[in-house]
């Protein structure tokens, strides 16, 4: 090996690292320009009467009001079909299921439902619970549809919150003369809680920023009220910013920019809180 | 007490016994692991089951009280007798099985909680609901550990030491006011001063209970069983009062190992 | 020692075994949960297939598949659907260019040089990316992509396809690099200090030794983030027009298979007819291609990490 080569392969080898590392920082600061990007161009519209208005046809009279309070009843509907379905489902595959042929259907099953577009479940939504239980283009219909999309990924992430509570606990509850349902109500699941709540708000997350589903089951209608009741019809905030997003004129585009502000915000506020209660755990685990 | 060359594998006859092996088997898929074991275990009397490393005294103890259920390649043949029921018959409740024999683990593991609902637990989801504080507290005195915690049983139990953390895990299981217990190498995680204290427990302990204890330890077995049974391979090799087998061994594999010379 | 008294030894026998009915109870309720998802599953693929099959009945499989004119809406109508795969794939193979390179070179840089203080930088912020709504990127294509790209090509048609192909790839970024630094660190670290004790470089341990290690799991990655483009919906419907199209010039208006769909439900086309069926037809080929990219990488995933298990 001649000195020359090894200096050559040393230079790629430092073009290659700087190569990563650019890449890398470049994505970091794409986020940046993002939102800086989406704050510049809505911020001057965010003020109380933005949040309280309604939607218009006139941009400085258009606001979130009926988009917020649809989103808040979406997913407050959508967690209590979901939460309890989903956590049920990765107690039964962790704690019950063994590694029989159906645990393993299901547990592929599941992890190619994570992968199905979620325009598809707007279709199912719309034929199954808009048309055939007769929901029509209610929350009720929306948040069934939503709850089937972030099904799988509460199961995903409650499984391995469960799964990393230790065996020595459920040894020591089965050697006390404990029941299966005793070790898992007293045990199993207060350990795996926190887990479990962080993939709930990853999983509530996804759901607030959804809109393909939505726009299937017939969401996007001009609302100018809050919902009642399960069987009102809604709007959300994905909803509306699309739909100012869509429209030619540049005011209603800062309108979408200010609704994006508000709806980044909603999930920053989420993700702190997800972060806060992983964090908590670490410490209390210390 | 005599020794009486025809009587291996058996207790003495002013001993008797709680729990009787017979020609018993214990397989993970097809391959065996504890293989024709028959013997008697005495009650009030410690019995410790000895042994290399992988010679299947684990699995030994753990069918003693259905723990082997959980892992669902282990299956049985033979029979396992406690007060003369089956353990192992279609028509005994496994769950109640672990409630009459209860078990300490090899490394301490006591539920995230505080030490009072540690022990409060197992008594409370089988209804005890009344005097459960007495009940806790004389679990942990019997368990020698009453003096160190009685100010502060709302403490978390990881805030304990190793060893006391191991004696909780005793004063859990007497909770539930077993008739059995079983032991599974449980000074292994423990310096020797807890592991002293452990020992002496088990004295005070076999007034009321039967213990049988797996240990890798051959001191430890000298020092506190009355029997001791000697497993290699998945066989047991001898079986007797503990002085016999320490001191004059039948087999010379079994004088080999308690001498050091392998395992 | 002494017996026990007779009532005594009683309460020591072990009890029958009882029928524990809450526990069956809860068993079968816990269970039903779980086979949710499979009738989830079912559901869809009965969905799609009934009315699939009733679209079929009027338009044959072959027009569908084969045919080079999408023009449900418009009469002549014309049900060839190859225009709307055609600019799927010219978004996917955008966002591909973009993502796949940029996302294993992220895990490289991740895994095999940043510090641990860039990689608790570096990881939240992919999965802040990662948690920014479809519709936000459609967005920012929208105004700001697309502006970019018609300062640099006055010729780019408002709605394009480059626009929304970027903003994709921005969106499946992270899911590459997180499921690709997953597959790196698979690769065991003895693998590494061997190929450095033979004095290779960082970037010949990297290229020869860890990523062929890891090759299964890294390409299993990207049929995954592949996938995930495929179903993108709401950053094409808003930034790469509604004109299906076969074409393969970027700066032009196209219209994917998601668009479609969400195009018609937007509109008033009434259900029931044969324009309003031709969702349902777009949406199963949709699920299969999506469905059978996920199935081989997942199982392809599956294989790659028993090896280094």
């Amino acid at each position: 090996m001649t000195p020359g080569n090894a200096l050559r392969r040393h230079a790629i080898a430092k073009a290659f690292h700087f190569l990563c590392a650019t890449v890398t920082w470049a994505g970091v600061a794409l986020l940046g320009v993002l939102l800086f990007h989406v704050s510049y161009s809505g911020f001057m519209w965010l003020d109380g009467q933005f949040l309280s208005s309604f939607p218009s046809r006139f941009p400085e009279k258009a606001g979130l009001n009926s988009a917020l309070w649809g989103t808040l009843w979406l997913i407050t509907l959508t967690v209590a079909f979901s939460v309890p379905i989903g956590v049920a489902a990765a107690i039964y595959l962790e704690e019950y299921g063994g590694k029989g042929k159906l645990s393993r259907l299901i547990e592929v099953n599941i992890a190619n439902l994570a992968g199905v577009p979620s325009i598809v479940y707007g279709i199912l939504g719309l034929v199954v619970f808009v048309r055939f239980f007769g929901f029509g283009r209610s929350v009720l219909a929306g948040s069934l549809t939503m709850s089937l999309l972030i099904l799988p990924v509460i199961i995903i992430a409650s499984r391995e919150s469960v799964r990393a509570v230790p065996g020595s606990i459920r040894q020591a509850a089965f050697a006390l003369g404990a029941t299966r349902w005793q070790v898992v109500r007293s045990h199993v699941l207060p350990s795996a809680l926190p887990g479990i709540l962080t993939g709930v708000i990853l999983a509530m997350s996804r759901a607030i920023g959804e809109t393909a589903p939505l726009i299937m089951i017939g969401a996007l209608t001009y609302i100018a009220f809050v919902p009642n009741g399960p069987m009102d019809a809604f709007t959300a905030l994905p909803i509306q910013i699309f739909n100012w997003a869509s429209r030619p004129q540049q005011e209603f585009h800062q309108l979408a920019a200010a609704g994006i502000i508000v709806l980044l915000a909603v999930l920053l506020l989420m993700n702190a809180v997800a972060v806060f209660i992983r964090y908590r755990t670490e410490e209390g685990n210390k | 007490m005599e020794y009486t060359p025809n009587a291996d594998q058996e207790i003495s006859e002013n001993e008797q016994p709680i729990l009787q092996l017979e020609d018993v088997t214990i397989r993970y898929g097809d391959v065996p692991a504890v293989q024709n074991v028959s013997l008697a275990i005495a009650r009030q009397q410690i019995t410790s089951i000895i042994g290399p490393s992988g010679c299947g005294k684990s699995t030994l103890l753990r069918a003693l009280n259905r723990m082997n259920d959980f892992i669902p390649e282990a299956n049985i043949t033979g029979r396992i007798l406690y007060m003369g029921a089956e353990l192992y018959s279609e028509e005994t409740d496994p769950v109640d099985v672990r409630r009459k024999i209860g078990m300490v683990f090899q490394k301490p593991n006591p539920f995230p909680k505080s030490i009072f609902s540690n022990v409060a637990w197992g008594p409370s989801i089988n209804g005890y609901r009344e005097g459960i504080e007495d009940r806790v507290e004389k679990s942990l005195r019997r368990a020698a550990l009453w003096e160190e915690v009685a100010d502060r049983l709302h403490d978390s139990a990881s805030s304990l030491s190793g060893g006391q953390q191991q004696r909780l895990c005793i004063a859990r299981a007497l909770a539930m006011e077993p008739e059995v217990i079983l032991m599974d190498e449980p000074c292994s995680a423990l310096d020797p001063v807890s592991t002293a204290r452990i020992e002496d427990l088990m004295f005070e302990l076999k007034k009321r209970y039967t213990i049988v204890i797996v240990t890798h330890n051959m001191q430890q077995a000298a020092r506190v069983s009355d029997y001791t049974a000697f497993l290699e391979s998945g066989k047991l090799v001898e079986f007797g009062e503990t002085d016999q087998v320490f001191t004059r061994p039948r087999h010379n594999r079994t004088e080999e190992y308690v001498t050091g010379r392998f395992g | 020692m002494t017996n026990g008294s007779p009532e005594n030894t009683a309460s020591l026998l072990v009890g029958k075994v009882r029928f524990h009915w809450k526990e069956e109870v809860i068993r079968i309720a816990l269970f039903l949960c779980a086979i949710l998802s499979v009738a989830t599953t079912l559901s869809i693929v009965v969905v799609l297939a009934t009315e699939a099959f009733t679209f079929f009945e009027n338009v044959s499989l072959g027009e569908f598949l084969l045919g080079g004119r999408w023009t449900p809406l418009l009469v002549p109508r014309s049900f060839g659907v190859l225009p709307l795969v055609c600019g799927t794939l010219l978004i996917v193979a955008g966002a591909a260019l973009i993502a796949l390179p940029v996302g294993l070179a992220t895990a490289v840089y991740l895994g095999e040089y940043a510090p641990d203080r860039v990689r608790s930088i570096v990881k939240p912020v992919l999965e802040v990316l990662a948690g920014i709504p479809t519709v936000v990127y459609g967005y920012f294509a929208l105004t700001f992509v697309t502006p970019l790209i018609r300062s640099i090509f006055p010729s780019t048609q408002i709605f394009n396809a480059a626009s929304a192909s970027i903003v994709v790839s921005i969106m499946v970024l992270p899911m590459v690099a997180s499921l690709c630094d997953d597959s790196l660190r698979a690769v065991p670290l003895s693998l590494r200090q061997g190929a450095y004790a033979l004095g290779a470089t960082s970037f010949e341990v990297t290229t020869r030794v860890v990523v062929p290690a890891s090759l299964s799991g890294v390409v299993a990655s990207f049929v995954l983030a592949l996938s995930r483009a495929i179903g993108e919906t709401m950053a094409v419907t808003l930034a790469a027009g509604a004109t299906p199209r076969m074409t393969i010039n970027p700066l032009e208006s196209i219209q994917t298979m998601t668009a479609y769909i969400v195009q018609v439900s937007l509109g008033d086309t009434p259900a029931g007819s044969v324009e309003y069926q031709t969702i349902f037809a777009v949406a199963a080929l949709l699920f299969t291609i999506t469905l059978m990219m996920n199935v081989i990488a997942h199982r392809v995933l599956r294989r790659f990490r028993e090896v280094y298990e």
